[in-house]
């Protein structure tokens, strides 16, 4: 293998390893505030693509990629306050069950919106034949687009927590919900504020990877569980560690190409994901003290 | 023997309803309700996992399809041109050998499915056993995801692999001669006796885990449902249930996926679906959780009206708003023991007013 051969396998895998961080980061947020995992968390990456795609039709791309990222943070505004809300005094079991309930509910009206074509929002400088040449590597200027916004969304969202006071409360909503309550912290806007923050993100991420990677009605549940696979890899509940889990199994799925037929990329994934379960639930970059006080 | 007089009940009824179909001319109905039946043992199998054990499992389907897939694979080998090998001279001695004639004059020798049967029971235990030890130690969102995991890893393997036909399964699976003179396929002629098959399956499911649940074992679980803790305190060895009951379940969905796979003639990637393991879940969610009964009737109900193709192109949404709605608003399930009494709770208000109105009466008179 050659050094532009590595470098390129290095890009493939950053892409996608973005696209899974940004899912992780949405579950992280929402695992923060509530103690759920959104199994519907890879129907909001799908529904930013689609309704992107349909606003660039009408207008410019920014406006078309603001408008997409509202209306889905909306969206998650609606599930949580009219599913979630009710839920609260439910089983793990019943919260899970509903939430898979709600992402092929997102799914199915998705079809029915649009429909099973494949689509793909245009490029945000160039066209699809358009690279940049970097060490001899030549990548698309989305890869770049890509990065660049992971990048400011990771920065954002760590002076986001901690040095707004919104949220600073979403932290404390997080330690404790009942204290957060007793010091005036309205704990149901937080649990809101949660799922319309990470449906927002996770409607950007698919707005950036939607030149490359396309966007269809039933991309959600795979994205759903590598998402899961990398929220565990680098620890529930801790963004940062996410991006960089992400990345790491993107990189790994992209060199197992090299090896093993397409097809089975995604079992190495979820192999890496059982074996991480068994081995360390806290993940790779929890520390095995704070494993110890939680209940896997 | 009184736990016994629901099975004899459901044996009146699936009589009863073979009859109608006959009389009022509609026996074509009998197909989907086979097919229903398959499928009732995969719910009432996951009911037990999920509902006496409280361990969610996601990768349903993917047991399902191992059984459904082991007995495809090895009975569509040919034996026929290759007599010198050894294991056909093992399986002829034995008498395991199957000669059939094909619509075009060849023959095909094939093993007899009682041994893919065998197979496919003890693949889907050893898998269950050996994946159960380590990811039943997890709880809630971990146990879903790793089951789902394993759901999608055997959809991934059927789909990706030649031997196993890829997008396109594998088809022309020979008949599964249960009795002398009558076996399991999609023959229109033997509809009645398929019926029967399938439903006596169901019957026999049934009978087992009836009897599992008044057990020790039965107790162990539900101690286990409750608190893990406390039953853990009690003495009950929670990890070893909760591994048996999840072969259990297992073997059921591959038993399931064995006889449908042999009726159906064939079998595809989209048995091993993700969206499959959810549509048992909600099939066991809709009949109650810990309620085999309610899970028998709203596994037939639901996939009948399914497979009847009522739902249209809405079938799969069908099955979201079951989830939603049976979570949100009837967590105990639609059908549990304590319906009569949920009723009456929920008229109460009616005749509380009536009563109150009545004493306010009797006071103003007084």
């Amino acid at each position: 293998m050659s050094v532009e051969q590595v470098l390129q396998y290095i890009f493939a895998g950053i892409t996608v390893g973005s696209i899974y961080a940004f899912v992780a980061i949405g579950y992280n947020i929402i695992y923060n505030a509530t103690g759920i995992i959104n199994f519907a968390q890879g129907e909001f990456v799908m529904l930013g693509g689609m309704i992107a795609y349909t606003f660039s039709g009408l207008m410019p791309l920014l406006p078309a990629v603001v408008l997409a990222v509202l209306i889905t943070s909306a969206v998650g505004s609606v599930i949580e306050s009219v599913f979630i809300r009710r839920m609260r005094k439910t089983s793990v079991l019943g919260m899970i069950v509903v939430t898979i309930g709600i992402s092929i509910l997102l799914r199915e009206a998705a079809l029915y919106i649009w429909d099973e074509q494949i689509r793909a929002l245009r490029f945000f400088t160039g066209s699809e034949i358009s690279s940049v040449n970097i060490f001899g590597a030549r990548i698309s200027p989305q890869v770049l687009w890509i990065l660049g916004i992971t990048t400011i969304i990771v920065a954002g969202l760590f002076l986001f927590f901690k040095f707004t006071l919104t949220g600073q409360a979403m932290r404390a909503c997080s330690e404790n919900l009942r204290a957060a309550k007793l010091c005036g912290i309205r704990t149901d806007s937080m649990v809101n504020l949660s799922f319309m923050l990470s449906a927002g993100i996770g409607a950007l991420g698919g707005c950036v990877v939607s030149p490359l990677t396309q966007t269809h009605y039933a991309m959600g549940t795979d994205l759903a569980i590598k998402g899961f696979i990398v929220a565990i890899l680098g620890g529930l509940g801790n963004a940062i560690a996410a991006v960089a889990a992400g990345l790491l199994l993107g990189l790994i799925e992209s060199f197992s190409i090299s090896i093993l037929p397409m097809a089975y990329k995604d079992v190495i994934s979820i192999i890496i994901l059982l074996i991480i379960l068994v081995v360390k639930p806290s993940g790779i970059f929890g520390s095995r003290q704070a494993s110890s006080m939680k209940d896997y | 023997m009184k736990r016994y007089y629901s099975v004899l009940l459901l044996t009146a009824v699936i009589v009863i309803i073979q009859v109608l179909t006959l009389i009022t001319g509609k026996a074509y109905l009998l197909t989907q309700l086979t097919m229903s039946a398959y499928y009732i043992v995969v719910a009432v199998g996951l009911c037990m996992v999920m509902g006496y054990a409280g361990q969610i499992s996601l990768g349903q389907a993917g047991f399902f399809a191992i059984g459904g897939y082991t007995t495809a694979f090895l009975t569509t080998i040919d034996f026929s041109g290759k007599a010198e090998t050894v294991l056909y001279r093992m399986l002829d001695t034995l008498g395991l050998l199957i000669t059939k004639e094909t619509l075009y004059g060849d023959t095909i020798i094939h093993m007899t499915p009682w041994i893919s049967l065998l197979a496919a029971v003890l693949i889907a235990a050893v898998t269950a056993y050996a994946l159960g030890i380590p990811i039943l130690k997890l709880k809630g969102h971990y146990l879903a995801m790793a089951t789902m995991g394993f759901g999608i890893i055997i959809y991934r393997i059927v789909l990706g692999s030649r031997i196993f036909g890829e997008a396109d399964g594998i088809s022309n699976v020979p008949s599964f001669p249960v009795f002398p003179g009558i076996s399991v396929s999609g023959d229109f002629t033997s509809r009645i006796s398929n019926y029967y098959i399938a439903w006596l399956l169901v019957i026999l499911g049934m009978l087992l885990l009836i009897n599992l649940i008044n057990s020790r074992v039965g107790r162990a679980l539900r101690s286990l449902h409750g608190s893990e803790e406390a039953s853990d305190a009690m003495g009950v060895d929670t990890s070893r249930y909760k591994v048996i009951v999840f072969v259990i379940g297992a073997v059921f969905a591959a038993v399931a996926g064995f006889f449908m796979t042999h009726y159906n003639g064939g079998i595809g990637p989209s048995e091993a679906g993700v969206a499959k393991s959810v549509r048992y879940v909600a099939i066991v969610a809709v009949g109650g959780m810990a309620n085999l009964w309610g899970s028998l009737i709203m596994g037939l109900v639901l996939n009948f009206l399914s497979l009847r193709g009522v739902f249209g192109h809405f079938d799969d949404a069908v099955f979201g708003i079951i989830l939603v709605f049976m979570m949100m608003f009837m967590p105990d399930g639609f059908i549990h023991t304590d319906v009569i009494h949920d009723i009456k709770e929920m008229l109460r208000p009616l005749f509380m007013r009536k009563k109150k109105l009545k004493k306010k009466q009797e006071v103003s008179n007084d």
